[in-house]
């Protein structure tokens, strides 16, 4: 893929050196080929002779496989192959495992054996020369099964349920002093139980997946969070050495952790196309989407938290029950948040898991830390009234230097000025306490804040630089862009070390054969691959300095090099500034068609000894109507501490995209699953409601702005989630404030209102 | 989507004889039909293609009122300057339905005959005696938020989805039906049929017949009226409940009432026991209490959708006030 490059403009070169092209809010570098339609996404390939592949699903949420009857579909003309458990290739067993970059999302291949799981599990793929005859194939297929009791209800199952012994490594329960005890002695005692629905993440590009073999390669035109991850499970599973397969995903219509692990339908793709010697497309439908591809799944949490008068903590419990597959072990860690934010010396924090005949959950922008917020925060809330405290006293009261969790200092806390910027902006001020006392135009308008939150997390990760003989560069990673501006941040990174303008440079990215990186998952692609891509192209210049003095045709020639430095697209001698050549000569008369520097950055251990974390205050407006019970989310702002911002625009869009989710886990989403067959009832985005433009309100974000240098070179922390992670809370908070009405069960809608109204 | 024959015609007579095939449908604005088609929910064996008959004018009547061809758009309707001032009930009905790209291309007559939301009915999997008849109910001891109380039997609850009829029961519209020997007009109350124990018949329309016209009664001077619509989001989104109301104002007196309500009821439905509560009556929040107590008095609540009852109370209450407080010129 090429990105169009701007010319370059009239002041440039003056620009390059004045302006800091980190944090500079640049228009998106694919920002023209998405709204002209040139973005190529993973169903976008047009390929000779391409076979469109149709999954089969089973009707059953448990029991297993009889047959296939697929006699009918086989005589439909331009049906080519039906795969079945019969004749699907047999895969090689994996180590399904994050460490390793081969995690699986299913920790099960498909069409391995007759079980089934859950009602959407894949049984089968109809092939064909249309996708119209792919569909009516995959119809035609009777799937017949021995069906068993499901499990389908959670406090049916909870007798059976399990409890974690850790997460991810982290021991459970967690234990701080003594919960009961202290709970006991304390002055004020509040107990709450707050449940959240199962949600689906419901991006726009469904997964998608078009294979291809050319002899013994294969590519994968795929919609992933992680081409190298896939890269490795697909080659291993299928029994392939990982140089011969090769993930392309250049666009990403949007992840939020569904597309961060291959799901079964890749390797049906991958398997059908190596029959038939032919490229295979399979898209998912919305439903299928709903079935096979994860989701958060529901919890419920109780909570106990016990306080001084003055409002210090003393005590916390938060317990929480979630559900999970038969297959994964997922845990939705809700109770995270109530472990690292706000100091309490005496916590205990437990799960219990339930399996049920559903899919397997994954990862959903702040897995457990915004279901985990809804609760904490709540409640906070609620402790507030009881103690007569303003809702951010209450919060400042239980801060600490340290974190809580670790008993560390934090690498780079900026929480306060979070709180102080935010109300100011919002007008925190001008709320009166008092609940049900501020209205607007006959509607009940409320005012309500949380605290936000997510650990800074990083990974190792690659990237190559190259300085190109015709004055520009290219930035090369097997990251990927999930719509978030990553094309963008990157170059932006390169262009403040490389000294000329990022309209000079193109990332390429989405691509496994690139130098690896991690999952764009954890809010950790801007610390991760960051680092590296200012490193390589550190070592570009290098490079080329290098060559410079040695290139007796040159006017830096023998000139020490700790005294060259790179500026505005030429190298300088420090002490004679007349003495500078232009990157490109330096080049042709080396004939060189570029030069480069590759980099793998590790963490380095200069975050030890500390904890690592970003925080933030939101806060939102609400207007209930008082008779109705219509809730509308009218403003909201956000303020957040995630080290330094790289782009202030892509910044800001990432955070109000996330604070705009998070009005959808407040008042909409809430997946529906039937009681008796365990299908997906809210398959559709009629039944599955999304916030619309109507329902998105004045949404402000805003951010500190410091750097974090102890957490990597760049002192960024990465901001994918945060801004999801409050909102839940401060819109249920504001709700209160407005009605006098604290609804503990989400989605707030009209219905749980008019009771108490 | 199945094959299909597709006819695109010219006049009436044709379309009517085209629609005499079994499995023929009619296509007008197709934002419903296509969406059935690719859900394979509706697997025509034809589409017949009406939308070069010349029926998109908005006209009016010897008899007053107004005359609006069924391929008159969603969206020209709405913003028809008569419309507006004469009927603003069905103007905010149609604006609070849909989005605006649907409401360009839907029209009057596919808005009529639009199906059910029930997602059993649209899985294409669950029994459903809508969509195969005599496999029964999936929705009775399913998922059934957004289900009717009103009108339902055991064989089906599911609502019918349209904002802008709504408003057509409260105007008492009329259906203008061609293509047999005899043109006739229906009340639009009477257009639809209770499910009964046959949902999968959904309207009066017979083989052969056309939805031509809806035709509009004259409103008398100082009519109130008011389209009040409760949904789980601000736009976009079906009804949990709505209320259009028509009151006919003598000085303060409300001479004459109508009051549909939508998302609540298989069909458009009107509360005549209601209504005659506040023929010559003086408007009162105690006598609208009254009034929306009687107009639920049948509602046959399930576990989901309990809470419709107690909102399409408040929505009726709230809906005539909100009318009775509107003054027209």
């Amino acid at each position: 893929m090429t990105l169009k490059i701007n010319e370059p403009k009239a002041k440039e070169s003056t620009m390059a050196k004045a302006v800091q092209w980190i944090g500079a809010p640049l228009d998106r570098a694919d920002g023209e080929l998405k709204t002209t339609g040139k973005a190529r996404y993973a169903a976008d390939f047009p390929l000779e002779r391409m076979v469109y592949g149709v999954p089969i699903v089973s009707p059953a949420a448990s029991g297993s496989l009889i047959k296939l009857e697929v006699e009918a579909a086989e005589k439909l003309p331009g049906v080519l192959f039906i795969l079945t458990h019969e004749n699907a290739k047999k895969i090689f067993p994996i180590q399904n495992d994050f460490g390793t970059a081969t995690k699986l999302a299913e920790g099960r291949f498909p069409l391995q054996d007759k079980k089934i799981y859950y009602a959407g599990q894949y049984v089968g793929l109809a092939a064909a020369e249309t996708l119209e005859i792919a569909q009516e194939a995959a119809r035609l297929i009777k799937v017949i099964c021995k069906e068993e009791r499901s499990a389908l209800d959670s406090e049916e199952e909870l007798p059976y349920s399990y409890f974690p012994d850790n997460n991810w490594g982290t021991p459970l329960p967690v234990i701080r002093g003594n919960f009961e005890k202290a709970f006991s002695n304390t002055e004020v005692q509040l107990k709450a139980v707050y449940t959240t629905p199962v949600e689906h993440h419901n991006p726009m590009e469904p997964h998608a997946c078009t294979a291809v073999w050319d002899g013994d390669n294969l590519i994968l035109y795929e919609s992933t969070q992680w081409v190298v991850g896939a890269r490795n499970v697909v080659a291993d599973a299928l029994g392939l050495p990982r140089e011969k397969v090769r993930i392309i995903s250049h666009f990403v219509g949007g992840g939020f952790g569904c597309k961060g692990f291959v799901w079964p339908h890749t390797l049906l793709a991958a398997m059908t196309a190596m029959h038939l010697k032919r490229p295979v497309k399979v898209v998912l439908s919305r439903s299928q989407m709903a079935a096979g591809v994860g989701h958060r799944p529901a919890t419920h949490q109780e909570l106990s938290i016990g306080s001084s008068k003055q409002g210090k903590l003393t005590a916390i419990k938060h317990h929480t029950i979630t559900q999970t597959s038969f297959l994964d072990d997922f845990l939705e860690a809700a109770g995270g948040p109530t472990q690292s934010i706000y100091s309490c010396p005496n916590l205990l924090v437990s799960y219990q898991v339930v399996r049920l005949n559903h899919g397997t959950p994954t990862f959903m922008r702040a897995p457990g830390e915004c279901t985990g917020l809804f609760a904490l925060e709540s409640l906070l809330d609620e402790l507030s009234y009881t103690l007569n405290l303003d809702p951010i006293e209450l919060r400042l009261n239980n801060l600490s230097d340290k974190s809580p969790e670790e008993e560390l200092p934090w690498s780079n806390s900026h929480i306060k000025e979070c709180y102080e910027l935010g109300s100011k902006i919002f007008g925190w001020k001008e709320r009166n306490p008092k609940p049900k006392t501020m209205k607007r135009k006959g509607f009940l308008v409320g005012l309500g804040m949380a605290t936000a939150m997510f650990p800074g997390v990083r990974s190792p990760g690659a990237a190559k630089v190259k300085i190109l003989s015709d004055g520009t560069a290219e930035v090369l990673s097997a990251t990927q862009d999930l719509g978030t501006g990553t094309y963008t941040t990157m170059k932006q990174i390169a262009a403040e070390v490389l000294r000329i303008s990022p309209h000079r440079i193109v990332s390429k990215l989405g691509d496994s054969s690139y130098p690896p990186a991690p999952v764009s998952g954890g809010s950790m692609t801007s610390a991760s691959v960051g680092p590296a891509v200012k490193s390589a192209a550190e070592k570009a210049i290098e490079a080329l300095i290098h060559i410079s003095i040695k290139d007796s045709s040159s006017c830096l020639y023998h000139l020490p090099l700790e005294k060259i430095h790179a500026a505005d697209g030429k190298l300088v001698y420090q002490d004679d500034p007349s003495k500078t050549e232009i990157f490109e000569e330096i080049l042709k008369r080396n004939n060189l068609s570029h030069i480069e520097g590759e980099s793998f950055v590790k963490p380095d251990n200069s975050a030890e000894g500390y904890t690592v974390q970003s925080h933030g205050a939101q806060f939102a407006e609400v207007e209930v109507h008082p008779l109705l019970g219509q809730i509308r989310v009218t403003r909201m702002v956000g303020v957040f501490d995630v080290g330094r911002i790289l782009n202030q625009k892509t910044a800001r869009s990432q955070a109000i995209g996330g604070m705009i989710m998070g009005i959808g886990m407040a008042l909409h989403e809430k997946t529906v699953y039937d009681p008796r067959t365990g299908r997906v009832v809210t398959d559709n985005l009629c039944d599955y409601l999304i916030p619309v433009m109507a329902d998105s309100p004045a949404v402000e974000a805003d951010f500190i702005d410091k750097p974090d240098p102890r957490f990597n070179s760049l002192g960024v922390r990465g901001l994918g989630e945060i801004g999801i992670t409050g909102v839940a809370a401060a819109t249920a908070n504001a709700v209160y404030h407005a009605t006098g009405i604290r609804i503990r069960d989400l989605p707030i809608t009209p219905d749980k209102l008019l009771k108490w109204l | 989507m199945k094959p299909f024959r597709y006819h695109r015609i010219k006049t009436l007579q044709e379309a009517s004889h085209l629609t005499q095939e079994p499995g023929a449908v009619i296509l007008a604005g197709g934002t419903n039909l296509i969406d059935m088609m690719r859900l394979e929910i509706m697997n025509p064996a034809a589409v017949v293609d009406i939308q070069s008959l010349p029926l998109n004018q908005i006209e009016t009547l010897p008899s007053g009122g107004f005359r609006i061809g069924s391929l008159v758009r969603n969206s020209d309707l709405a913003f028809h300057p008569s419309i507006q001032k004469e009927y603003p009930v069905l103007s905010q009905a149609i604006l609070s339905g849909a989005s605006p790209q649907i409401r360009n291309q839907a029209t009057v007559g596919g808005n009529l005959m639009q199906r059910t939301r029930c997602t059993y009915f649209r899985d294409g999997i669950s029994p459903c005696s809508k969509r195969n008849p005599g496999t029964g109910c999936s929705a009775e001891h399913g998922y059934h938020r957004s289900h009717a109380v009103l009108g339902i039997s055991d064989s089906c609850s599911a609502t019918h989805p349209s904002d802008m009829c709504v408003a057509l029961a409260a105007l008492d519209a009329q259906i203008v039906l061609e293509g047999k020997k005899e043109k006739r007009t229906v009340p639009i109350t009477e257009f639809y049929l209770l499910p009964q124990n046959t949902p999968w018949k959904e309207t009066a329309l017979e083989p052969a017949e056309i939805i031509t016209a809806v035709d509009l009664p004259e409103l008398p001077e100082g009519t109130r009226t008011c389209y009040l619509k409760v949904r789980d989001r601000s736009s976009y989104e079906f009804a949990l409940v709505s209320a259009a109301v028509v009151l006919e104002f003598n000085q303060n007196q409300i001479q004459k009432a109508r009051i549909a309500l939508g998302g609540i009821a298989v069909k458009p439905w009107r509360v005549p026991e209601a209504e005659k509560l506040l023929h010559h009556s003086t408007p009162s929040k105690k006598l609208f209490q009254t009034c929306a107590e009687t107009a639920l008095k049948g509602a046959k609540p399930k576990k989901d959708n309990e809470f419709k009852v107690e909102l399409a109370k408040r929505v009726i209450l709230h809906a005539l006030s909100l009318a009775s407080k509107t003054k027209k010129e």
